[in-house]
């Protein structure tokens, strides 16, 4: 059972990590994507 | 072989927070935690990239709606990349041993430290208006922060991840070609915020961004762990034998040196970066001089942009794929892809197929970003995992040469065509063939590379010392 618990915090802090650093990397490929589309306009 | 829970143990010695021991993965850890603690540090000096949006409001500080006289010359303002990249070779080179002995966190802190610092001297720079202390603290000290920061997750996620090095310095290393994408907007808007009618708010925005970056990169160096020493991923077995170009060895930092494996790689990538730095600098002028009133300024910017995104996908697809097909097999297809396309790019120009010079600069640009992912696990493959960051840092050093070679090759070459009366459109032509010739050299240093000597392999009581204890230092085959 506790290992099962440490088993789910571990997976939870994982996705937290990635979000960390993922959620703002998603938002400036996405600004930067918005951009570049202005090269098919 | 160590488990985890040994490891636990060994952990809990009395030592300070940032040292090695402090590092070492307890039980149930999960290595997944550890690309997003380089990515912590790889995203914030990635910041380098996006340093051409202070240039334009640095040269109106007096000025405010135009430049003064007194104002800074974009000139002078260039120096300051300049000097960063200088140190960041420089740091790297000279510190990667301290970095693979330290540790990580060590390292990561460090370079917090530094990038951070950095921002606020270049600030008190901007207060003053003393264009030297931002030389200093943008850099020398943020190209410090810039190169330990660089080098400092490199040997942990590879000894994480032996099962596919590749991927996992691929994941940091995109993560600094992607930190413009974040520190591009997110400094224009602070701009926005911080400016008004009767101020430039650059020393605002530059104490914001040392505060946001020093808070990301210190997560990242509280998250980040090493590996218990003989640790090994569930389910991953070593190779018996070692595998032709892939050794099972270790190379002591300053050995490594001495191998012609080294300086052929050193070649492999600096020629590399060179064709790829070139045209990265001038893709919007290019594109704009070679289409004539197909390409718009407009165009040109999300062609660059496009350009960015491939630098920083190529940088995680390149590094991942070598983890399948092998280092040496990727740097061919680097060499020989590479120069079928710059050979195309002339081709493209005299058709005016916009879309085909758009696709080859897109796979150019991506391969540009694939070099510097790859190379980390290619060091490894030579000189095994132990000094490999220190190797690496070392081998950074081709990167500085290479940012001085590319522009200057492309600038020059195109100054002596339209002097000697080529048309604009076709002034690149020449550049493009010349890339093409580097990229041959570089497939014959590339063939050239072969295993490392065993007379340059760290000795067996040594290095089984060095993996018993990773914070051991190592000693010299004696060669």
């Amino acid at each position: 059972m506790q290992i099962e618990n440490q088993d789910s915090w571990m997976k939870l802090k994982v996705a937290l990590a990635w979000g960390f650093v993922g959620i703002p990397l998603l938002w400036g490929v996405l600004q930067t994507l918005s951009n570049a589309m202005k090269l098919f306009q | 072989m160590a488990t985890i829970e040994e490891a636990g143990r060994l952990s809990g010695s009395a030592t300070g927070f940032l040292d090695r021991e402090r590092t070492i993965a307890r039980p149930g850890f999960s290595r997944w935690m550890v690309p997003p603690a380089a990515l912590c540090v790889h995203l914030c000096i990635g910041q380098a990239y996006a340093l051409s949006v202070f240039n334009l409001p640095m040269t109106k500080l007096i000025g405010i709606s135009q430049s003064a006289p007194a104002d800074w010359k974009l000139t002078e303002l260039g120096w300051i990349f300049s000097i960063a990249m200088v140190f960041l070779g420089c740091s790297a080179a000279v510190f990667g041993r301290w970095v693979e002995e330290g540790g990580p966190r060590k390292a990561m802190f460090t370079a917090a430290l530094l990038w951070a610092g950095g921002f606020f001297v270049s600030a008190l720079g901007v207060y003053l208006h003393n264009l030297w202390l931002i030389y200093l603290g943008y850099g020398v000290l943020g190209g410090c922060g810039l190169g330990i920061g660089y080098i400092s997750p490199v040997s942990t996620l590879i000894k994480w991840f032996p099962d596919r090095p590749g991927m996992a310095t691929g994941m940091a290393i995109m993560g600094f070609g992607g930190g413009a994408f974040i520190a591009s907007p997110l400094s224009v808007w602070l701009l926005g915020q911080f400016t008004t009618p009767s101020h430039i708010g650059v020393m605002e925005t530059f104490i914001v961004l040392g505060c946001v970056y020093f808070c990301f990169m210190i997560v990242g160096s509280i998250i980040v762990r090493v590996p218990p020493p003989g640790w090994a991923p569930k389910g991953y077995v070593a190779p018996k034998t070692a595998s032709r170009l892939i050794t099972r060895n270790d190379v002591y930092v300053y050995d490594a040196l001495k191998t012609p494996q080294f300086w052929l790689i050193w070649w492999v990538l600096c020629l590399n970066v060179t064709a790829g730095i070139g045209v990265l600098g001038q893709a919007s002028a290019m594109s704009q001089e070679m289409f004539p009133g197909h390409i718009t300024p407009v165009a040109a910017a999300g062609f660059v942009g496009l350009m960015s995104l491939f630098n920083m996908g190529g940088r995680f697809a390149w590094a991942s794929t070598s983890d399948y097909i092998g280092r040496r097999n990727t740097y061919f297809v680097f060499m020989v892809l590479g120069f079928a396309l710059y050979c195309t790019v002339p081709y493209a120009g005299s058709t005016g197929s916009v879309v085909l010079f758009v696709l080859c600069f897109l796979v150019i640009i991506s391969m540009y970003g694939g070099g510097f992912a790859t190379v980390p696990a290619y060091l490894r493959d030579m000189f095994g995992s132990r000094y490999v960051g220190a190797i690496h840092g070392m081998l950074l050093t081709a990167w500085s040469a290479a940012g001085i070679f590319g522009p200057v090759l492309v600038n020059y070459i195109r100054e002596y065509q339209i002097e000697h009366g080529v048309p604009k459109a076709q002034a690149y032509n020449a550049t493009m063939y010349i890339m093409a010739g580097l990229l041959v050299v570089g497939f014959i240093c590339n063939f050239m590379v072969k295993a490392v000597n065993p007379r340059f392999h760290m000795k067996d009581d040594e290095a089984e010392r060095a993996a018993r204890d990773v914070g051991a230092v190592g000693k010299p085959a004696g060669v």
